[in-house]
């Protein structure tokens, strides 16, 4: 899934400065699942804005609102009845294609997003999520023991791990593991070393965001 | 490794023949001052065979290394001019390896390169188009079949004629793959290695014989990378921030045991006994000598070690 967190208060509290009355939208897809820009995530972020202003001389008026998905119009279509300068802004609590969407669906609100679109992961443990893919739009994982060299070693080597590899960590940070280190002891596990002396290819990029923004289009689903 | 050779390269003359080969570092400035490439360059003239020109090492913006290169070898040195796979797609790698071969240099080492948060432009976008033995693989391509990546054929006499090094580092991890990744770079067509700063040399040793056992010697040069330690306090440091790289307590201990004015004599000394082993070892055809910031005790550690004159072929 995609992978969100919210912005730092300061940022978000300069996008309502000069605002009266502002919407926020979360969206139940992936930002709900990673806790980032659900229901309740949304609540949060009404009172927190709400209490801030409450100090003003006209404190802020902050409603919200929590939409299926951000990033299908048949949703977007549902908070029309939110639109038409209602508010002064809309934030966003989606990843960053529900404010394309609703900014195309809605022109001539002000749509801010609230959250940063991090990376596409999962969840390791209950409030810790890690980078697994970078949508190069060819996947080449069962070659490597089932990791991804591309989104998982620093430098997307496809002949790991560099010289920089120590006890199992990346040079970039101890944070980080080193997946070529995964990826080799997978492989002696396995007993596949001989497959792995190949020199693996050299990538195509242009399945990745190289060949130009990407779109899919299924004849078989246009109507 | 026959005795034809593939390019007009002296490193290639030294090892081909049989001599122990010795080669140095040279890190471009930070700046556009040619004299502190000239001033470097003093020290190593007559006492390398090549030497390695660094590539925006540590991700800290240099002189380009093409510049520097051609720099050092108007004054005297042969170029070993590195490219590091982090700045560069395929178009500018091959782009700059015609541009080098067209210039006159004759050695190109491909590294990976250290990843841009260590250096002065942690902000940066890094490429990583191709990985170190990819380009090693395309590089041979271009010389000896005369293709360009995209099959493209270069004419016969527009081949860029280099003579291909990389690096091995067998005190990385995992340990048990560090051979094997050696293997993978020779597989790619690199003609001579170079290694990281060796200490270890029990785990060097271990490294070197399953090389010579699996053949690679046969078909590649592997050169000792050697770093004379200056200090104690350097010692230490590089045993507890550099990775890649263990250092024996030993080393430590001798150096505890020598008054702080005599340390880095003694180092020198301690080097010295270490190249004298590599003379001795199976497998290993020279050394390269890594004195960052530190050329000038270049010919200090040649005449001690006993590595001049050098021979001129």
């Amino acid at each position: 899934m995609i992978i969100a967190e919210r912005k730092p208060m300061e940022e978000i509290k300069g996008f309502v400065a000069d605002k009266k009355k502002v919407c926020v939208i979360g969206c139940r897809g992936c930002v709900t699942v990673c806790n980032a820009g659900g229901t309740k995530e949304v609540e949060v972020l009404a009172s927190l804005l709400r209490l801030d202003s409450s100090k003003n001389d006209s404190p802020l008026q902050v409603d919200e609102f929590t939409l299926e998905r951000q990033c299908d119009p048949e949703y977007i279509d549902e908070v029309s009845h939110l639109m038409d300068k209602r508010y002064d802004a809309i934030l966003s609590m989606a990843c960053s294609i529900g404010p394309q969407f609703l900014s195309r669906r809605y022109p001539a609100e002000r749509v801010y997003p609230v959250l940063n679109t991090c990376f596409l992961g999962g969840a390791l443990a209950h409030g810790i999520w890690a980078e697994h893919c970078q949508a190069c739009g060819n996947c080449i994982i069962h070659k490597f023991g089932g990791l991804c060299p591309i989104s998982r070693c620093s430098k997307s080597l496809l002949n790991g791990p560099c010289g920089g590899s120590s006890g199992g960590k990346c040079e970039v940070s101890k944070e980080i593991d080193c997946v070529w280190q995964l990826i080799v002891e997978k492989i002696l596990q396995e007993g596949k070393m001989d497959d792995f002396m190949k020199i693996d290819l050299v990538k195509d990029w242009r399945s990745s965001r190289d060949g130009g923004p990407r779109k899919i289009v299924r004849q078989e689903l246009l109507k | 490794m026959s005795g034809n050779l593939k390019t007009q390269s002296n490193l290639e003359k030294i090892l081909t023949s049989g001599n122990f080969a010795v080669t140095g570092e040279l890190g471009p400035p930070r700046s556009a001052r040619k004299s502190d490439v000239t001033e470097k360059a003093k020290h190593l003239v007559g006492n390398v065979d090549s030497v390695n020109v660094t590539d925006n090492q540590t991700a800290v913006v240099r002189m380009s290394s093409l510049a520097a290169s051609l720099i050092a070898q108007q004054n005297g040195l042969e170029a070993n001019m590195q490219m590091v796979c982090r700045d560069r797609n395929r178009i500018a790698m091959q782009s700059d390896i015609l541009g080098a071969a067209a210039l006159g240099i004759n050695n190109l080492l491909i590294l990976s390169g250290d990843h841009q948060t260590f250096g002065d432009h942690p902000e940066a976008k890094n490429v990583y188009d191709l990985d170190s033995i990819n380009l090693i693989r395309a590089l041979k391509n271009m010389r000896d079949e005369g293709r360009l990546m995209s099959g493209q054929e270069i004419p016969e006499d527009g081949r860029p004629k280099l003579f291909i090094g990389a690096a091995y580092n067998p005190f990385a991890d995992p340990e048990d793959y560090r051979v094997i990744r050696a293997a993978k770079k020779v597989e790619a067509g690199v003609d001579f290695m170079q290694s990281q700063c060796i200490y270890d040399m029990a785990r060097f040793r271990k490294f070197m014989a399953k090389a010579v056992e699996m053949g690679l010697t046969e078909k590649c040069y592997f050169l000792a990378g050697v770093t004379p330690l200056k200090s104690l306090g350097m010692a230490k440091y590089m045993k507890n921030n550099v990775p890649g790289i263990t250092m024996p307590d030993s080393y430590i201990e001798r150096l505890k045991g020598v008054a702080k004015d005599k340390q880095a004599e003694e180092g020198i000394k301690m080097a010295s006994e270490q190249i004298q082993e590599f003379k001795e070892m199976k497998g290993i055809s020279g050394v390269h000598l890594m004195l960052v910031e530190w050329e000038h005790m270049v010919p200090t550690i040649v005449k001690e070690a006993k590595l001049v004159p050098r021979p001129q072929l």
